[in-house]
Protein backbone atom coordinates (compact mmCIF):
# COMPACT_ATOMS: atom_id res chain seq x y z
CA UNK A 1 0.00 0.00 0.00
CA UNK A 2 1.32 3.42 -0.93
CA UNK A 3 2.54 5.61 1.90
CA UNK A 4 3.68 8.93 0.46
CA UNK A 5 5.65 11.20 2.75
CA UNK A 6 7.18 14.59 2.13
CA UNK A 7 10.96 14.21 2.10
CA UNK A 8 12.17 17.72 1.29
CA UNK A 9 11.66 20.75 -0.90
CA UNK A 10 12.92 20.58 -4.47
CA UNK A 11 15.50 23.29 -3.76
CA UNK A 12 16.94 21.39 -0.81
CA UNK A 13 18.85 19.12 -3.17
CA UNK A 14 21.44 20.52 -5.55
CA UNK A 15 21.63 19.19 -9.05
CA UNK A 16 23.72 15.98 -9.22
CA UNK A 17 23.68 15.65 -5.45
CA UNK A 18 22.07 13.77 -2.59
CA UNK A 19 20.67 14.55 0.86
CA UNK A 20 19.66 12.49 3.84
CA UNK A 21 16.04 12.06 4.92
CA UNK A 22 15.09 10.30 8.14
CA UNK A 23 11.53 9.20 8.84
CA UNK A 24 9.97 6.78 11.29
CA UNK A 25 13.27 5.32 12.43
CA UNK A 26 14.38 4.73 8.85
CA UNK A 27 16.91 6.60 6.81
CA UNK A 28 16.76 7.39 3.11
CA UNK A 29 18.86 9.13 0.47
CA UNK A 30 17.14 11.57 -1.90
CA UNK A 31 18.91 12.22 -5.20
CA UNK A 32 18.61 14.90 -7.84
CA UNK A 33 20.05 13.70 -11.14
CA UNK A 34 21.92 15.92 -13.64
CA UNK A 35 18.75 15.94 -15.79
CA UNK A 36 16.76 17.28 -12.84
CA UNK A 37 14.88 14.12 -11.86
CA UNK A 38 14.46 12.93 -8.28
CA UNK A 39 15.11 9.44 -6.93
CA UNK A 40 15.16 7.79 -3.52
CA UNK A 41 16.95 4.78 -2.04
CA UNK A 42 17.69 3.37 1.38
CA UNK A 43 20.12 5.69 3.12
CA UNK A 44 22.78 3.24 4.18
CA UNK A 45 25.18 1.35 1.95
CA UNK A 46 24.45 -2.39 1.74
CA UNK A 47 28.12 -3.18 2.38
CA UNK A 48 28.74 -1.46 5.71
CA UNK A 49 27.00 1.18 7.71
CA UNK A 50 27.91 4.38 5.89
CA UNK A 51 25.31 6.91 4.84
CA UNK A 52 25.16 7.50 1.12
CA UNK A 53 24.21 11.15 1.63
CA UNK A 54 27.90 11.75 2.37
CA UNK A 55 28.83 10.17 -0.94
CA UNK A 56 29.37 11.46 -4.44
CA UNK A 57 26.75 11.55 -7.20
CA UNK A 58 28.16 11.15 -10.70
CA UNK A 59 25.61 10.87 -13.50
CA UNK A 60 23.37 8.00 -12.37
CA UNK A 61 25.86 6.60 -9.85
CA UNK A 62 26.10 7.15 -6.10
CA UNK A 63 29.48 6.29 -4.61
CA UNK A 64 29.62 5.33 -0.95
CA UNK A 65 31.89 7.59 1.12
CA UNK A 66 33.49 4.76 3.06
CA UNK A 67 34.75 2.20 0.54
CA UNK A 68 33.79 3.81 -2.76
CA UNK A 69 31.21 1.12 -3.52
CA UNK A 70 29.00 2.23 -6.40
CA UNK A 71 25.28 1.86 -7.01
CA UNK A 72 22.99 3.04 -9.76
CA UNK A 73 20.66 5.13 -7.63
CA UNK A 74 17.91 4.97 -10.28
CA UNK A 75 17.69 1.17 -10.18
CA UNK A 76 19.52 0.37 -6.94
CA UNK A 77 21.87 -1.95 -8.80
CA UNK A 78 25.21 -2.64 -7.09
CA UNK A 79 27.96 -2.00 -9.61
CA UNK A 80 30.69 -4.26 -8.19
CA UNK A 81 33.04 -4.84 -5.26
CA UNK A 82 32.95 -3.94 -2.48
CA UNK A 83 29.19 -3.76 -2.87
CA UNK A 84 27.42 -6.96 -3.84
CA UNK A 85 23.83 -6.35 -2.64
CA UNK A 86 21.50 -3.98 -4.49
CA UNK A 87 20.01 -0.91 -2.80
CA UNK A 88 16.28 -0.70 -2.22
CA UNK A 89 14.71 2.10 -4.24
CA UNK A 90 11.47 3.99 -3.61
CA UNK A 91 8.98 5.68 -5.95
CA UNK A 92 9.29 9.47 -6.00
CA UNK A 93 7.01 12.26 -7.19
CA UNK A 94 7.24 16.04 -7.08
CA UNK A 95 4.17 18.02 -6.01
CA UNK A 96 4.01 21.77 -5.38
CA UNK A 97 7.77 22.05 -5.09
CA UNK A 98 7.93 19.16 -2.60
CA UNK A 99 9.70 15.83 -3.12
CA UNK A 100 7.45 12.98 -2.01
CA UNK A 101 8.58 9.37 -1.59
CA UNK A 102 6.48 6.26 -1.21
CA UNK A 103 7.92 4.36 1.75
CA UNK A 104 5.09 1.87 1.87
CA UNK B 1 51.15 5.92 27.22
CA UNK B 2 51.44 2.41 28.55
CA UNK B 3 48.83 0.27 30.10
CA UNK B 4 48.63 -3.16 31.56
CA UNK B 5 47.96 -4.97 28.33
CA UNK B 6 47.69 -8.42 26.90
CA UNK B 7 49.58 -9.90 24.00
CA UNK B 8 48.08 -8.85 20.74
CA UNK B 9 46.61 -11.55 18.55
CA UNK B 10 46.79 -10.32 14.97
CA UNK B 11 44.88 -13.25 13.53
CA UNK B 12 41.63 -12.15 11.90
CA UNK B 13 39.71 -15.03 13.41
CA UNK B 14 41.15 -15.07 16.93
CA UNK B 15 40.82 -13.60 20.41
CA UNK B 16 41.48 -9.98 19.39
CA UNK B 17 38.86 -10.31 16.68
CA UNK B 18 36.27 -11.43 19.20
CA UNK B 19 37.23 -8.64 21.58
CA UNK B 20 37.12 -5.97 18.85
CA UNK B 21 33.62 -7.04 17.88
CA UNK B 22 32.42 -7.22 21.49
CA UNK B 23 33.81 -3.82 22.44
CA UNK B 24 32.41 -2.08 19.38
CA UNK B 25 35.81 -1.35 17.84
CA UNK B 26 34.90 -3.33 14.74
CA UNK B 27 32.97 -1.39 12.10
CA UNK B 28 32.84 1.59 14.44
CA UNK B 29 31.93 5.21 13.80
CA UNK B 30 35.15 7.15 13.10
CA UNK B 31 36.03 10.78 13.64
CA UNK B 32 35.82 13.15 10.68
CA UNK B 33 36.85 16.78 10.58
CA UNK B 34 33.94 19.02 9.68
CA UNK B 35 34.01 20.05 6.04
CA UNK B 36 31.07 21.82 4.41
CA UNK B 37 29.19 19.57 2.01
CA UNK B 38 29.69 21.87 -0.99
CA UNK B 39 33.44 22.05 -0.36
CA UNK B 40 33.69 18.31 0.08
CA UNK B 41 31.70 17.79 -3.10
CA UNK B 42 34.21 19.91 -4.98
CA UNK B 43 37.12 17.99 -3.49
CA UNK B 44 35.55 14.65 -4.36
CA UNK B 45 35.00 15.55 -8.01
CA UNK B 46 36.53 13.05 -10.39
CA UNK B 47 38.48 13.88 -13.48
CA UNK B 48 40.33 11.70 -15.97
CA UNK B 49 42.83 14.42 -16.85
CA UNK B 50 45.40 14.27 -14.02
CA UNK B 51 45.50 10.47 -13.90
CA UNK B 52 45.78 10.13 -17.71
CA UNK B 53 48.67 12.61 -17.67
CA UNK B 54 50.39 10.79 -14.81
CA UNK B 55 49.76 7.37 -16.32
CA UNK B 56 51.19 8.38 -19.69
CA UNK B 57 54.33 9.65 -17.92
CA UNK B 58 54.42 6.49 -15.80
CA UNK B 59 54.11 4.09 -18.75
CA UNK B 60 56.59 6.08 -20.84
CA UNK B 61 59.11 5.99 -17.99
CA UNK B 62 58.56 2.24 -17.52
CA UNK B 63 59.02 1.50 -21.22
CA UNK B 64 61.98 3.87 -21.50
CA UNK B 65 63.82 2.36 -18.55
CA UNK B 66 62.98 -1.17 -19.76
CA UNK B 67 64.51 -0.28 -23.13
CA UNK B 68 67.59 0.98 -21.28
CA UNK B 69 67.88 -2.32 -19.40
CA UNK B 70 67.71 -4.33 -22.61
CA UNK B 71 70.13 -2.02 -24.44
CA UNK B 72 72.76 -1.82 -21.71
CA UNK B 73 72.39 -5.37 -20.40
CA UNK B 74 75.78 -6.69 -19.33
CA UNK B 75 77.24 -3.20 -18.80
CA UNK B 76 77.46 -1.01 -15.72
CA UNK B 77 75.24 1.48 -17.48
CA UNK B 78 72.34 -0.85 -16.85
CA UNK B 79 72.35 0.03 -13.12
CA UNK B 80 70.57 3.41 -13.27
CA UNK B 81 67.96 1.93 -15.60
CA UNK B 82 67.41 -0.95 -13.20
CA UNK B 83 67.06 1.57 -10.39
CA UNK B 84 64.40 3.59 -12.22
CA UNK B 85 62.56 0.60 -13.66
CA UNK B 86 62.61 -1.22 -10.34
CA UNK B 87 61.04 1.69 -8.44
CA UNK B 88 58.43 2.28 -11.13
CA UNK B 89 57.51 -1.40 -11.27
CA UNK B 90 57.99 -2.45 -7.67
CA UNK B 91 56.96 0.71 -5.82
CA UNK B 92 54.87 3.15 -7.83
CA UNK B 93 52.57 0.29 -8.82
CA UNK B 94 51.45 0.21 -5.18
CA UNK B 95 49.98 3.71 -5.26
CA UNK B 96 48.36 3.03 -8.66
CA UNK B 97 46.88 -0.17 -7.28
CA UNK B 98 45.67 1.76 -4.27
CA UNK B 99 44.08 4.75 -5.94
CA UNK B 100 42.53 2.76 -8.79
CA UNK B 101 41.26 0.23 -6.25
CA UNK B 102 39.40 3.05 -4.55
CA UNK B 103 38.13 4.10 -7.97
CA UNK B 104 39.19 7.68 -7.41
CA UNK B 105 42.18 8.09 -9.76
CA UNK B 106 40.13 8.31 -12.95
CA UNK B 107 36.54 9.37 -13.39
CA UNK B 108 36.02 6.59 -15.95
CA UNK B 109 35.54 3.26 -14.25
CA UNK B 110 37.21 1.04 -16.84
CA UNK B 111 40.37 3.14 -16.69
CA UNK B 112 40.56 2.56 -12.94
CA UNK B 113 39.97 -1.15 -13.47
CA UNK B 114 42.62 -1.56 -16.19
CA UNK B 115 45.35 0.21 -14.19
CA UNK B 116 44.23 -1.61 -11.02
CA UNK B 117 44.70 -5.02 -12.62
CA UNK B 118 48.06 -4.13 -14.20
CA UNK B 119 49.36 -2.73 -10.90
CA UNK B 120 48.04 -5.74 -8.96
CA UNK B 121 49.98 -8.00 -11.28
CA UNK B 122 53.16 -5.96 -10.86
CA UNK B 123 52.79 -6.23 -7.09
CA UNK B 124 51.99 -9.96 -7.10
CA UNK B 125 48.73 -9.17 -5.39
CA UNK B 126 45.52 -10.98 -6.05
CA UNK B 127 43.31 -8.11 -7.27
CA UNK B 128 40.14 -9.62 -5.80
CA UNK B 129 41.59 -10.56 -2.41
CA UNK B 130 43.34 -7.25 -1.94
CA UNK B 131 40.30 -5.19 -2.86
CA UNK B 132 38.51 -6.76 0.07
CA UNK B 133 41.44 -6.63 2.48
CA UNK B 134 41.80 -2.94 1.75
CA UNK B 135 38.11 -2.33 2.37
CA UNK B 136 38.61 -3.95 5.77
CA UNK B 137 41.69 -1.77 6.36
CA UNK B 138 39.51 1.30 5.86
CA UNK B 139 36.70 0.00 8.05
CA UNK B 140 38.95 -1.06 10.91
CA UNK B 141 42.21 0.82 10.49
CA UNK B 142 44.82 -0.66 12.87
CA UNK B 143 42.16 -2.42 14.91
CA UNK B 144 43.98 -5.53 16.10
CA UNK B 145 42.24 -8.71 15.00
CA UNK B 146 40.31 -6.91 12.26
CA UNK B 147 42.69 -4.98 10.03
CA UNK B 148 44.22 -7.28 7.40
CA UNK B 149 46.93 -4.78 6.44
CA UNK B 150 48.87 -4.04 9.62
CA UNK B 151 52.43 -4.06 8.31
CA UNK B 152 54.37 -3.81 11.59
CA UNK B 153 52.80 -5.66 14.47
CA UNK B 154 53.71 -5.31 18.13
CA UNK B 155 56.19 -6.11 19.46
CA UNK B 156 57.87 -5.06 16.21
CA UNK B 157 60.03 -7.53 14.34
CA UNK B 158 62.75 -5.09 13.29
CA UNK B 159 64.67 -7.63 11.21
CA UNK B 160 61.51 -8.37 9.28
CA UNK B 161 60.85 -4.65 8.82
CA UNK B 162 64.40 -4.13 7.53
CA UNK B 163 64.14 -7.10 5.18
CA UNK B 164 60.90 -5.66 3.83
CA UNK B 165 63.00 -3.02 2.04
CA UNK B 166 64.55 -5.79 -0.05
CA UNK B 167 61.19 -7.25 -0.97
CA UNK B 168 62.39 -10.74 -0.06
CA UNK B 169 59.78 -11.48 2.59
CA UNK B 170 56.92 -10.07 0.59
CA UNK B 171 58.05 -12.00 -2.49
CA UNK B 172 58.28 -15.16 -0.41
CA UNK B 173 54.75 -14.57 0.81
CA UNK B 174 53.12 -13.22 -2.35
CA UNK B 175 54.23 -15.81 -4.89
CA UNK B 176 53.31 -18.93 -2.86
CA UNK B 177 50.03 -17.23 -1.95
CA UNK B 178 49.18 -16.75 -5.62
CA UNK B 179 50.13 -20.38 -6.35
CA UNK B 180 47.93 -21.61 -3.49
CA UNK B 181 45.03 -19.43 -4.59
CA UNK B 182 45.44 -20.49 -8.22
CA UNK B 183 45.05 -24.07 -6.98
CA UNK B 184 41.71 -23.05 -5.51
CA UNK B 185 42.72 -22.85 -1.85
CA UNK B 186 41.80 -19.74 0.12
CA UNK B 187 42.84 -19.51 3.77
CA UNK B 188 40.34 -19.06 6.60
CA UNK B 189 41.60 -15.49 7.08
CA UNK B 190 41.07 -14.67 3.41
CA UNK B 191 37.60 -16.16 3.60
CA UNK B 192 36.90 -13.94 6.63
CA UNK B 193 36.96 -10.80 4.48
CA UNK B 194 36.31 -12.02 0.91
CA UNK B 195 32.57 -12.62 0.45
CA UNK B 196 31.67 -16.08 -0.78
CA UNK B 197 30.39 -14.78 -4.13
CA UNK B 198 33.81 -13.22 -4.79
CA UNK B 199 36.01 -16.17 -3.76
CA UNK B 200 35.80 -17.88 -7.15
CA UNK B 201 36.93 -14.66 -8.83
CA UNK B 202 39.98 -14.57 -6.53
CA UNK B 203 40.98 -18.06 -7.74
CA UNK B 204 40.56 -17.07 -11.40
CA UNK B 205 42.62 -13.89 -10.92
CA UNK B 206 45.46 -15.81 -9.25
CA UNK B 207 45.41 -18.32 -12.12
CA UNK B 208 45.87 -15.56 -14.69
CA UNK B 209 48.83 -14.18 -12.80
CA UNK B 210 50.41 -17.62 -12.74
CA UNK B 211 49.87 -18.05 -16.48
CA UNK B 212 51.84 -14.85 -17.15
CA UNK B 213 54.66 -15.86 -14.80
CA UNK B 214 54.92 -19.30 -16.36
CA UNK B 215 55.00 -17.72 -19.82
CA UNK B 216 57.74 -15.32 -18.68
CA UNK B 217 59.85 -18.19 -17.35
CA UNK B 218 59.30 -20.09 -20.59
CA UNK B 219 60.46 -17.09 -22.65
CA UNK B 220 63.52 -16.65 -20.40
CA UNK B 221 64.47 -20.31 -20.88
CA UNK B 222 63.83 -20.15 -24.63
CA UNK B 223 66.00 -17.04 -24.98
CA UNK B 224 68.59 -18.26 -22.49
CA UNK B 225 68.36 -14.81 -20.87
CA UNK B 226 67.53 -13.35 -17.47
CA UNK B 227 66.08 -10.22 -19.04
CA UNK B 228 62.42 -11.38 -19.13
CA UNK B 229 62.57 -12.15 -15.41
CA UNK B 230 64.39 -8.93 -14.60
CA UNK B 231 61.56 -7.08 -16.35
CA UNK B 232 58.65 -9.18 -15.06
CA UNK B 233 58.57 -10.50 -11.51
CA UNK B 234 61.99 -9.70 -10.09
CA UNK B 235 61.40 -5.91 -9.83
CA UNK B 236 59.13 -6.94 -6.97
CA UNK B 237 62.42 -7.63 -5.18
CA UNK B 238 64.84 -4.96 -6.31
CA UNK B 239 62.43 -2.06 -6.72
CA UNK B 240 60.19 -2.35 -3.71
CA UNK B 241 62.22 -0.22 -1.29
CA UNK B 242 60.45 3.06 -2.04
CA UNK B 243 57.04 1.52 -1.47
CA UNK B 244 58.20 0.14 1.87
CA UNK B 245 59.94 3.37 2.87
CA UNK B 246 56.79 5.41 2.34
CA UNK B 247 54.23 2.75 3.17
CA UNK B 248 55.63 1.77 6.55
CA UNK B 249 55.26 5.35 7.73
CA UNK B 250 51.50 5.30 7.23
CA UNK B 251 50.82 3.80 10.64
CA UNK B 252 54.04 2.47 12.21
CA UNK B 253 54.52 3.15 15.92
CA UNK B 254 51.22 4.98 16.31
CA UNK B 255 48.22 4.06 18.44
CA UNK B 256 46.18 0.97 17.70
CA UNK B 257 42.56 0.26 18.62
CA UNK B 258 41.48 3.89 18.37
CA UNK B 259 38.70 5.20 16.12
CA UNK B 260 40.39 8.39 15.03
CA UNK B 261 42.74 8.47 12.05
CA UNK B 262 44.53 11.47 13.48
CA UNK B 263 45.99 9.20 16.16
CA UNK B 264 46.83 6.05 14.20
CA UNK B 265 47.83 7.47 10.83
CA UNK B 266 50.64 9.76 9.75
CA UNK B 267 50.92 12.55 7.19
CA UNK B 268 54.47 13.22 6.02
CA UNK B 269 55.65 16.00 3.72
CA UNK B 270 57.67 14.53 0.85
CA UNK B 271 59.61 15.69 -2.18
CA UNK B 272 57.80 15.92 -5.55
CA UNK B 273 59.42 12.79 -7.00
CA UNK B 274 58.33 10.65 -4.05
CA UNK B 275 54.90 12.22 -4.23
CA UNK B 276 54.64 11.25 -7.91
CA UNK B 277 55.71 7.69 -7.11
CA UNK B 278 53.37 7.60 -4.11
CA UNK B 279 50.55 9.54 -5.76
CA UNK B 280 50.19 11.92 -2.80
CA UNK B 281 49.46 9.14 -0.31
CA UNK B 282 51.84 10.94 2.03
CA UNK B 283 48.66 12.85 2.97
CA UNK B 284 47.56 9.69 4.65
CA UNK B 285 45.43 11.00 7.50
CA UNK B 286 43.47 12.98 4.95
CA UNK B 287 43.10 9.93 2.72
CA UNK B 288 41.81 7.73 5.52
CA UNK B 289 39.42 10.34 6.79
CA UNK B 290 38.01 11.07 3.32
CA UNK B 291 38.82 8.18 0.96
CA UNK B 292 36.52 9.68 -1.67
CA UNK B 293 38.94 12.51 -2.37
CA UNK B 294 41.20 11.72 -5.36
CA UNK B 295 44.96 11.80 -4.95
CA UNK B 296 45.35 15.05 -6.89
CA UNK B 297 43.00 16.88 -4.49
CA UNK B 298 44.68 15.69 -1.28
CA UNK B 299 47.03 18.70 -0.98
CA UNK B 300 43.97 21.00 -1.10
CA UNK B 301 42.16 18.87 1.46
CA UNK B 302 45.25 18.98 3.67
CA UNK B 303 45.30 22.79 3.60
CA UNK B 304 41.64 22.84 4.50
CA UNK B 305 41.72 20.55 7.54
CA UNK B 306 45.26 20.77 8.86
CA UNK B 307 44.09 22.90 11.80
CA UNK B 308 42.39 19.77 13.08
CA UNK B 309 45.26 17.34 12.50
CA UNK B 310 48.55 16.62 14.24
CA UNK B 311 51.56 18.45 12.83
CA UNK B 312 52.79 16.44 9.81
CA UNK B 313 56.32 15.11 9.84
CA UNK B 314 58.40 17.49 7.72
CA UNK B 315 60.29 14.67 5.97
CA UNK B 316 60.62 10.91 5.67
CA UNK B 317 63.89 11.09 7.58
CA UNK B 318 62.24 13.04 10.40
CA UNK B 319 59.42 10.51 10.62
CA UNK B 320 61.81 7.56 10.91
CA UNK B 321 63.97 9.35 13.47
CA UNK B 322 60.88 10.07 15.50
CA UNK B 323 59.55 6.53 15.41
CA UNK B 324 62.80 4.60 15.86
CA UNK B 325 63.02 5.00 19.67
CA UNK B 326 59.34 4.09 19.92
CA UNK B 327 59.95 0.83 18.08
CA UNK B 328 62.89 0.03 20.32
CA UNK B 329 60.75 0.60 23.38
CA UNK B 330 57.94 -1.50 21.96
CA UNK B 331 60.34 -4.45 21.91
CA UNK B 332 60.01 -4.49 25.70
CA UNK B 333 56.64 -2.83 26.18
CA UNK B 334 54.35 -3.56 23.32
CA UNK B 335 51.65 -1.23 24.65
CA UNK B 336 53.94 1.75 24.18
CA UNK B 337 53.19 3.97 21.19
CA UNK B 338 53.85 7.37 19.71
CA UNK B 339 51.10 9.67 20.82
CA UNK B 340 50.12 12.19 18.18
CA UNK B 341 49.57 15.59 19.73
CA UNK B 342 46.55 17.42 18.42
CA UNK B 343 46.93 21.18 17.98
CA UNK B 344 44.91 23.55 20.19
CA UNK B 345 42.68 24.27 17.19
CA UNK B 346 41.70 20.60 16.87
CA UNK B 347 38.69 18.84 18.28
CA UNK B 348 39.86 16.35 20.93
CA UNK B 349 39.76 12.58 20.55
CA UNK B 350 36.26 11.28 21.20
CA UNK B 351 34.94 14.80 21.49
CA UNK B 352 31.53 13.51 22.56
CA UNK B 353 33.12 12.54 25.90
CA UNK B 354 34.54 16.03 26.28
CA UNK B 355 31.18 17.56 25.48
CA UNK B 356 29.63 15.44 28.22
CA UNK B 357 32.30 16.69 30.61
CA UNK B 358 31.65 20.30 29.70
CA UNK B 359 27.91 19.86 30.10
CA UNK B 360 28.37 18.13 33.45
CA UNK B 361 30.74 20.85 34.67
CA UNK B 362 28.30 23.54 33.60
CA UNK B 363 25.51 21.83 35.52
CA UNK B 364 27.53 21.78 38.75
Amino acid sequence: MADWVEACAVDDVDEEDVIRFDHGGRSFAIYRSPDDEFFATDGFCTHEKAHLADGLVMDDIIECPKHNGRFNYKTGQAKGAPVCVDLKTYPVKVEDGKVMIDIG
Amino acid sequence: MTAAGTKRDYSLVGESTRRAIETGLASAEWYHTDVARRTMKELMQRSDGPAIRDTVIWIAAILGSAAGIIWFWGMWWVVPFLFVYGVLYGSSSDSRWHECGHGTAFRTRWMNDVVYHIASFMLMRNPVQWRWSHARHHTDTIIVGRDAEISVMRPPDLLKAALAFTGILDFRYSLPTLVRQALGKLSDEEKSYIPEVEQGKAVVAASWHMVVYIATIAVAIALGSWIPLVLIGLPRLYGTWHMVMTGLLQHIGLADNVTDHRLNTRTVYMNPVSRFIYWNMNYHVEHHMFPMVPYHALPRLHELIKHDLPQPNPSVWHAYREVWPVLLRQLKYEDYYLKRELPPTAKPYRCEFHQVDVAAAAAE
